[in-house]
């Protein structure tokens, strides 16, 4: 569910980084708020979905994570709303100076949405200090702790820990390149703006970056977790997952004579969930690693409901995943192909 | 510590829930106008019900921004709270997410966009759908809200975690239907006012006078029967739960500090002087109470003073008033839509512009009837989280200074003044426009 998540509200972030940095015109911009308009509050509807699915089935790790991420999840919501607020709102006052302020407040909140999201990220794979553990003594139940948003020396090897440090950064920019990526391909999918040659470009050069940000974050993911792959080499199978993400990344350099507009997309879509499902994989059944050696890290097994109720959950589940996907299938079906002129934020 | 979670809770579940109150019953009333349409092909209606699908959308939209943050409080500001209680109340809240919303903002794309690749039999079921979705997210909060406030189907670990043990006693708690019609009608007491203020307006300002007369006419019938099912049955029923389930919340609703021999008096007006345990400047009638209450004039409400001081809710002034506001302001939409509705029938109101003036600056307060209504309930549950097993001390985020919560708190405020100036523009917009056909 998170990887859906991140798979359609990402190419909003995204959008909103294109829109940011490379919609010159009028039009342009018109395009690419058509393209992500009719959808972008059904895809933060998954983000309030995925919240509940993992407060019920997991309420220990919905209670401690989100009481210890709390500042950066609660700007989260902010940013959340200030972007919708510039996307909705743009286009209700036809003024020069009105559009350029909303211009800028959704792409910057688009930006630091997609870096938070890559900030988050890393944080779960570098670990929290549980139970806030001073000098061999919790200070804290064993799950509990709360994170600055960063602290002086930037290290995630520190003992006080921050949200941001020079690992989660560098997850937060790989993020954003990607989405934007993704973003660029949503909207080359979905309109037929004269910005899209322009966009391949920018997509054939973003990937270099791409590539580049992801093999050093390979190295430098040593030094945070030792053995990355132990599970890789404990199922095999698992290396699927990577390779997924990297057809992804190589097809994407094919964007310049892809024949259909979607595959791009497809492309962007493939490196998001393999990249996803990779580090789910490398630290699993882990979901918070634990900094010190005092308390256990948070695992799928220590953080779960009570059997009854998950038992309960998964035939309520079922129905409701097959009737979200029977509502997509009927959105997209009656929405397919171009969006030029649906006239999004006129009505 | 446990004061700027419970502000920031109440301010942004206040602000969150201006939207879905209108949705809810709007919903309703714009199934009505596109079946009528199918029905008589009237452009009118048609006309209407993509009007007011606009100012749907437009409150739908602040409603799932601002809903958001609701569901990451339980997590971020409550945190031992959601651990204990996340495998019950977790339930209901991601069914509201995986059933309801994802209909809800399905198909309101496609009644907004599809009109035209649809048809106008599936045309109607979009919206249909749309209706369903909201009606069906209410209900499974009110299922959470619920159990918080007379929980079923668990039982207690030795750990202290609630788990359940009935699926289906969530859905036949005795406090979730009559809590679940009392606020669906309150709901569409609010779009009630909404319509029939907007269609008020447009008749005085002499613009969209067609469609003014119809949201008007329907505006008031719709609220009419609305206001009346909030009372009865609905309001009493739910009144009757508080006084079996939590008698000391019920007596300090009703600001009854002493047990009266001979029958309790219904308080009118009055200021609660808690610490002295009276009212000041009070007007009452006798009897009254014990009569709505048990149906015998002489049976005796128990009093605050029966009960120990730990178990009294935090805020008894608040609740009272809560309580009366809500109250005092039900009986005037009754009063009122009546009165319209009786204008209607002699083919006056129309024209009678004291009215109409009346019903366009009545719009506002279904709002204050349905938010301090709340209160009441929300009021009425302190000092527990779960009525008589977990106390609100007892389910704030351990690790969550005040500081930082004050600080999130403040950004809130600002964050929804601005969000509440913005929606109020934009509603202004679509108002102004007008229902009649777009032309782009």
């Amino acid at each position: 569910m998170l990887a859906t998540y991140v798979v359609l509200d990402g190419y909003d972030f995204g959008a909103g980084i294109v829109h940011f940095f490379f919609a010159k015109t009028e039009k342009d911009k018109k395009n690419i708020t058509n393209a992500i308009g009719p959808f972008w509050d059904a895809n933060e509807v998954w983000l309030i979905a995925t919240g509940g699915v993992l407060f019920f089935a997991f309420p220990t790790l919905y209670a401690s994570s989100f009481s210890g991420f709390y500042l950066p999840l609660i700007m989260i919501l902010w940013l959340l709303i200030f972007r919708a607020v510039g996307l909705e709102l743009r286009g209700q006052v036809h003024h020069p100076m009105w559009e350029a302020i909303w211009d800028k407040a959704f792409g910057i909140a688009s930006l630091l949405l997609a870096l938070f999201f890559g900030v988050a990220l890393g944080n779960v794979v570098r670990g929290v200090n549980l139970g806030m553990v001073e000098n061999g003594i919790s200070t804290e139940e064993a799950h509990y702790f709360f994170l600055p948003l960063w602290n002086p020396t930037f290290s995630p090897q520190a003992n006080h820990l921050g949200i941001i440090d020079w690992f989660t950064l560098l997850l937060g920019i790989i993020s954003v390149v990607a989405l934007t990526i993704h973003g660029a391909n949503w909207i080359i999918f979905k309109t037929n703006s004269d910005i899209n040659v322009k966009l391949k470009e920018v997509i054939f050069k973003l990937n270099f970056a791409l590539l580049g940000l992801v093999i050093i974050s390979i190295f430098i993911w040593h030094i945070i977790e030792p053995k990355p792959f132990h599970n890789f080499f404990k199922y095999p199978f698992l290396w699927l997952l990577p390779i997924l993400m990297l057809i992804g990344l190589l097809g994407l350099f094919k964007v310049k004579t892809l024949k259909k507009d979607g595959l791009g997309f497809l492309f962007s879509t493939l490196f998001l969930v393999g990249g996803l499902a990779s580090t789910v994989a490398s630290i699993f059944p882990n979901l918070l690693p634990s900094t010190n050696k005092i308390n256990p890290s948070l695992t799928l097994y220590n953080v779960a409901a009570d059997h009854y109720g998950l038992s309960v959950g998964v035939y309520w589940f079922i129905i409701a995943i097959l009737l979200v996907i029977a509502y997509f299938v009927i959105q997209y079906k009656v929405f397919k192909g171009k969006m030029d002129d649906v006239g999004y934020g006129e009505h | 510590m446990l004061f700027y979670d419970r502000m920031q809770f109440a301010f942004t579940i206040t602000f969150h829930y201006l939207f879905p109150q209108l949705t809810m019953g709007l919903s309703l009333i714009i199934v009505y106008f596109k079946w009528k349409f199918i029905k008589t092909q009237s452009e009118h209606y048609n006309d209407a019900a993509k009007f007011w699908m606009r100012i749907f959308a437009l409150n739908f939209a602040m409603g799932v921004v601002t809903g958001i943050p609701m569901e990451f409080q339980f997590g971020t500001n409550w945190a031992k709270f959601s651990e204990l209680t996340g495998g019950i109340i977790g339930q209901t809240l991601a069914m509201e997410g995986m059933f309801s919303f994802f209909l809800e903002s399905s198909f309101l794309g496609l009644f907004l966009f599809g009109e035209k690749l649809l048809g106008q039999k599936l045309h109607f079921l979009t919206g249909f759908l749309v209706f369903l979705g909201s009606w069906a997210s209410g209900f499974l909060i009110i299922a959470t809200h619920s159990w918080m406030q007379n929980p079923v189907g668990y039982e207690v670990l030795a750990n202290g975690k609630f788990v359940l043990n009935n699926f289906g006693a969530l859905f036949t708690n005795p406090w979730l239907w009559p809590s679940y019609l009392h606020n669906q009608a309150a709901s569409l007491v609010t779009a009630s006012f909404v319509v029939a203020g907007i269609g008020a307006f447009y008749i005085l300002n002499k613009k969209n006078v067609e469609s003014g007369k119809l949201f008007l006419k329907t505006g008031v019938i719709f609220g009419l029967i609305a206001s009346l099912i909030v009372a009865m049955p609905t309001g009493d029923m739910l009144a009757k739960n508080v006084v079996k389930h939590q008698p000391v919340t019920f007596a300090a609703m009703e600001g009854i500090f002493h047990t009266e021999k001979g029958g309790s008096e219904i308080i009118l007006i009055g200021q609660p002087d808690v610490k002295n345990k009276k009212l000041d400047n009070k007007i009452a009638v006798p009897n009254i109470l014990s009569f709505l209450t048990y149906g015998n004039w002489e049976q005796e409400v128990k009093g605050l003073e029966e009960y120990s001081e730990d178990v009294h809710p935090t805020n008894i002034s608040g609740l009272y008033y809560g309580y009366h506001i809500m109250v005092g302001l039900g009986t005037i939409f009754i009063g009122l839509m009546a009165f319209a509705l009786f204008q209607l029938i002699r083919k006056k109101l129309y024209t009678t512009k004291w009215v109409l003036w009346t019903l366009v600056f009545m719009m506002p307060f279904p709002y204050i009837a349905n938010t301090t209504g709340w209160y009441t309930a929300e009021l009425g549950r302190q000092p527990w989280l779960v009525y008589n097993l977990l106390r609100t001390a007892e389910g704030a985020s351990p690790t969550v200074s005040s500081g930082n919560t004050l600080f999130t708190l403040l950004g809130f405020i600002g964050l929804y003044l601005l969000l509440g100036m913005l929606f109020l523009l934009l509603v202004g917009k679509i108002v102004r426009k007008g229902p009649k056909p777009q032309t782009h």
